[in-house]
């Protein structure tokens, strides 16, 4: 924090002290530091919440765990402190809780799921290790993506190569043969290297939302010129429409080649608000809304699995034990959580299928209830919107795009899962930023939390001063020489 | 750009609120009908996933405990002798719910009682305990054991409920036929339906606890509580009733007779004491017509005769006098017919109070209440609930009831054992000629310092049909029951 003037908090002089040269804006880091540690405290209270309620010896290993897990929150706070000292202050501790409660919800559901045997024999590989050593390599990568990562504007220079490399993550599991891009739930969105498994697709969002931006930025005139006028609205000229149409194309491709619904309604969606925010131009919402229902239409009729996602979300009583298992089972535990839900430890993650993924959020709303699920919306809207508002203060334009999608992506994101969950929305497979288990989410979404930092620390970083040139005299002030009318 | 940014800012604000709208309605408005929905398993997978508590016999015998198993419900309920103790123990299905001690103590047994509360660190903050609390109950196994073969053994329909006079507890209530619960709280589904249904549809109602939730006519045992009022009105045992073999009700054609038509004293009259030792109706009618119904249900209501919301703490059917809306109403109520209806609790409850010298004790069953680790947490303290006789009273009708026992037919009789008793052969039906009586013995023992009182009751003469008494079917089983308890020490 900067050094606050005694007794002139509030006061003109302080207002202008802030804006004059010479003063530094604070930089709120010691704020995020205390945030980040409350956050470490709340993560610890639920795992000690977990443990009593799951009958387990409460010893003092929960606070070393809380302790290191508050290391790693340190570590984190002191390279945003070298390499971001503007960032906002916000967004990490909203990133720590959900992380950590994230971490604490994947143990809780382990020890739900130690009993299980499936039919075949085998049993429940515990996963909250795996997502501990994820989230520590998750955390390394933060800190070299800022600090490697000076300017975010160097990432515009190398739109086109993020671009590609984009597609190709995102399409290479659907053309690889299924012995390394094995159908998982009904997806192919995985490449298994053995015990160790990724997913490109939530690479390839970010990199592709690099690429529109930049893209978008460099080609935003053109966008801008109107062709025809179709209802008041002025449509794009049909040569215009090219990157709106690929990104349709390769929406509709991720929903036949990989059967992923969710991402490819993700992406569609982060597309179309890039290219609103780019142009200011409504006619392209409309446009890609009207291009949407098309093609969802068109899934509707053409796809079976598309066809019983829809009937279980408008009837998942029809088949209770077999199609609409998950989402009835979700309901089941939302409903059973009620207002206050059935306490940390305390609800039964063993009925939810796919609990520490895409239904992580509806375990949470049975045992933190109402309550505890709105909290945990509360903070993605708190995340979201901070970077959004870094968005709003940044003064490039490459800035402003690429940081309104990323934060629109998390709350989309969000909102499709949650949504999926709570049957406000077809189900459809799709992580929980943060929150879920996976190695791939995570880093991604770290990824992205580190852009979202590196852009708000150009938004509220002090400009740079040029260097002051040396002083001359005003003209005004300059003597007056009578000279001699040369003869 | 800035303007766009805006707006998308607000669209996610509007996701938001989306999201938070359709959570309250699936969470808190439909959060009800999801929680009871009948394909939602959580609930009753939430009670087995806690290790219930036992339930033993005083004595420590265990009753009902539990056993790990790999499936999903995690603990199996075990019922050790499962039929002997059924009518008290209940049973514990998932899916018809639970019965008997089983329901009355499933908050102990479950582990969510506030009694069991604080015993824990986590219960602090968890506010439940990971296992259930234990009952040890007032039931002699022996004993129990004994009532239950007794009644098996002559193949009977009927109960036998024994008390200790001087605290109330419940030494033994066996019912038969009776089943074995270890099939209600099976895991197999099927299983368990196959023999609910099959209990269901047995006439002989092998699931119904007969000693607390059926109640009978009691007949001439009912000749207690007539006998009681009128000792308490200053009648003595050489007081001068009515003796006559056969009386018509007051206002119409109706003939009440004695047993066989058989004279009472000289057919004129008798003493108290003879009237009561041979069950006499006609004494006994006009003695209740000379009491008046106000007298007879005071007297009644002190033996606990018509107490509502009785629970022991299983729940236990009222008993009643009736309405006694006429004089011949009376006449009859007198004698326990009519609509006089008591359950064999009751009447146990009526020889147990007599044995105490007249005062009536809080009959129970839960003698302790124990921890996990069955340490004890509360004790249940005898209860005096009323007294419903004078002590010298209460002795002259145990000196009557010795004298009834001695005029009592029947086997079993017991040598060293001096019982003061009363049988009843209860009329019911609709076609009263034809219809199997019910037979009845209430007795306590040792009479001159007694440790125990019983009423057993034979539904529709047992065995014996038409030709049933009290003394020739219940008082055999009753006397049994007393010498297994007496005699096993």
């Amino acid at each position: 924090m900067g050094s606050p003037v005694p007794g002139a908090e509030g006061t003109p002089l302080a207002a202008a002290s802030s804006t004059s040269p010479g003063l530094r804006p604070p930089t709120r880091r010691s704020t995020e530091l205390f945030m980040l540690a409350f956050a470490a405290v709340l993560v610890t209270c639920a795992l000690i919440l977990v443990e009593a309620n799951q009958e387990r010896e409460l010893s003092m290993q929960i606070v070393w765990l809380g302790l290191a897990y508050l290391g790693l929150l340190t570590v984190v706070h002191l390279a945003v402190r070298k390499w971001a000292p503007y960032a906002d202050p916000v967004i990490m501790p909203c990133v720590a809780l959900l992380n950590g409660l994230g971490l604490v919800m994947i143990h809780r559901i382990d020890l739900a799921m130690a009993d299980v045997k499936y039919a075949d024999g085998s049993t429940w590989s515990i996963a909250a290790p795996k997502q501990v050593l994820w989230t520590a390599i998750a955390l390394v990568l933060f800190c070299t993506a800022l600090k490697v990562l000076s300017d975010h504007r160097t990432l515009a220079r190398y739109g086109y190569t993020f671009g590609l490399l984009g597609l190709f993550a995102l399409v290479l599991p659907g053309v690889l043969p299924s012995f390394i891009a094995p159908e998982i739930n009904g997806a192919k969105i995985w490449l298994s290297f053995g015990a160790f498994s990724i997913q490109p697709g939530e690479f390839a969002k970010i990199l592709l939302m690099v690429f529109f931006a930049a893209f978008l930025v460099s080609k935003r005139d053109l966008f801008t010129i109107a062709g025809r006028r179709v209802l008041g609205l002025d449509l794009p000229r049909a040569r215009d429409l090219g990157p709106l149409v690929a990104a349709w194309a390769v929406g509709v491709s991720i929903m036949v080649l990989q059967k992923d619904l969710g991402s490819s309604l993700l992406f569609f969606g982060i597309v179309l608000v890039l290219l609103y925010v780019a142009t200011e131009r409504a006619a392209w919402v409309v446009l890609g809304v009207v291009m949407f229902c098309v093609g969802a239409f068109a899934a509707w009729k053409l796809f079976g699995h598309v066809q019983i996602r829809v009937q279980n979300w408008l009837d998942p009583f029809a088949d209770p034990y077999d199609r609409g298992h998950q989402i009835l089972e979700s309901l089941f535990g939302l409903g059973t959580g009620g207002l206050f839900g059935a306490g940390l430890g305390g609800g039964r993650p063993d009925e939810i299928p796919e609990a520490n993924t895409d239904f992580i959020t509806a375990v949470i709303g049975e045992e933190l209830g109402f309550v505890g699920l709105s909290a945990v919306l509360l903070i993605y809207t708190v995340f979201a919107l901070r970077g959004l508002r870094s968005a709003l203060a940044v003064r490039d334009t490459f800035g402003k795009l690429l940081g309104g999608g990323l934060a629109f992506a998390v709350a989309f994101q969000i909102f499709i899962v949650v949504g999926g969950v709570t049957k406000l929305i077809p189900m459809t497979g799709i992580t929980a930023p943060f929150l879920s288990y996976g190695g791939s989410s995570l880093l991604a979404n770290y990824i992205l939390a580190a852009l979202l930092l590196r852009i708000s620390n150009a938004a509220r970083a002090p400009k740079t001063t040029p260097k002051p040139r040396p002083q001359q005299p005003a003209i005004a002030d300059q003597f007056t020489v009578m000279v001699e009318r040369p003869k | 750009m800035n303007t766009p940014l805006r707006r998308v800012g607000l669209a996610m604000m509007a996701m938001f609120l989306l999201l938070l709208g359709n959570a309250t309605y699936v969470q808190v408005i439909k959060g009800d009908d999801y929680r009871k929905d009948p394909l939602n398993d959580r609930v009753i997978l939430e009670q087995y996933s806690r290790e219930r508590g036992q339930i033993i016999a005083s004595d420590g015998t265990p009753l009902a405990a539990v056993q790990k198993t790999d499936d999903r419900l995690e603990y199996l309920r075990t019922y050790s002798n499962g039929p002997v103790f059924a009518p008290v123990t209940g049973y514990f299905s998932w899916i018809y719910g639970a019965g008997g001690m089983e329901r009355a103590e499933d908050d102990l047994l479950n582990g969510s009682d506030d009694r069991l509360f604080t015993r824990r660190v986590s219960d602090l903050i968890t506010g439940r305990d990971p296992k259930g609390g234990s009952l040890q109950l007032t039931i002699d196994a022996k004993l129990q054991q004994a009532a239950f073969d007794q009644l098996q053994s002559q193949d009977v329909t009927g109960t036998v409920v024994a008390i200790r006079p001087q605290t109330g507890e419940i030494l033994a209530m066996a019912s038969t036929p009776s089943y074995d619960p270890n099939v209600l709280a099976s895991h197999d589904a099927e299983a368990q339906e196959e023999a609910w249904k099959a209990f269901d549809a047995d006439p002989g109602k092998p699931t119904l606890n007969r000693a607390v939730h059926e109640n009978y006519p009691p007949g001439s045992t009912f000749k207690l509580v007539v006998a009681a009022a009128a000792l308490a009105e200053g009648k003595t045992k050489d007081s001068q009733v009515d003796g006559r073999p056969v009386i018509t009700l007051p206002g119409t054609n109706t003939p009440l007779p004695n047993f066989n038509d058989t004279n009472c004293g000289n057919g004129v009259t008798a003493t108290l004491e003879e009237a009561l030792a041979k069950s006499c109706n006609t004494a006994f009618a006009v003695l209740a017509n000379e009491l008046g119904a106000d007298k007879l249900r005071d007297q009644a209501a002190k033996f606990g005769i018509g107490e509502q919301d009785l629970t022991i703490p299983l729940s236990v059917v009222p008993s009643t006098l009736g309405p006694i809306s006429d004089t011949p109403s009376l006449y009859q109520t007198g004698i326990g017919q009519k609509d006089v209806r008591v359950t064999p609790l009751a009447n146990a409850m009526v020889a147990a109070t007599i044995a105490n010298g007249g005062v009536r004790m809080q009959p129970h069953l839960v003698g302790k209440i124990l921890a996990p680790d069955l340490q004890t947490i509360s004790e249940t303290k005898p209860d005096e609930v009323d007294e419903a006789m004078d002590a010298d009273q209460a002795a002259v009708l145990r000196d009557m009831m010795i004298a009834s026992e001695n005029n009592t037919s029947g086997g079993g009789k017991l040598r060293n054992v001096t019982i003061a008793s009363k049988t009843g052969t209860a009329e019911h039906g609709e076609d009263v000629g034809s219809t199997n009586p019910h037979a009845w013995y209430v007795a306590f023992a040792p009479a001159e310092k007694p440790e125990i009182a019983i009423a057993v009751i034979v539904e529709n003469g047992g065995q014996q049909g038409l030709s049933a008494t009290g003394g020739r079917v219940a008082a055999p089983i009753g006397r049994a029951v007393i010498g297994a308890y007496l005699g096993g020490r």
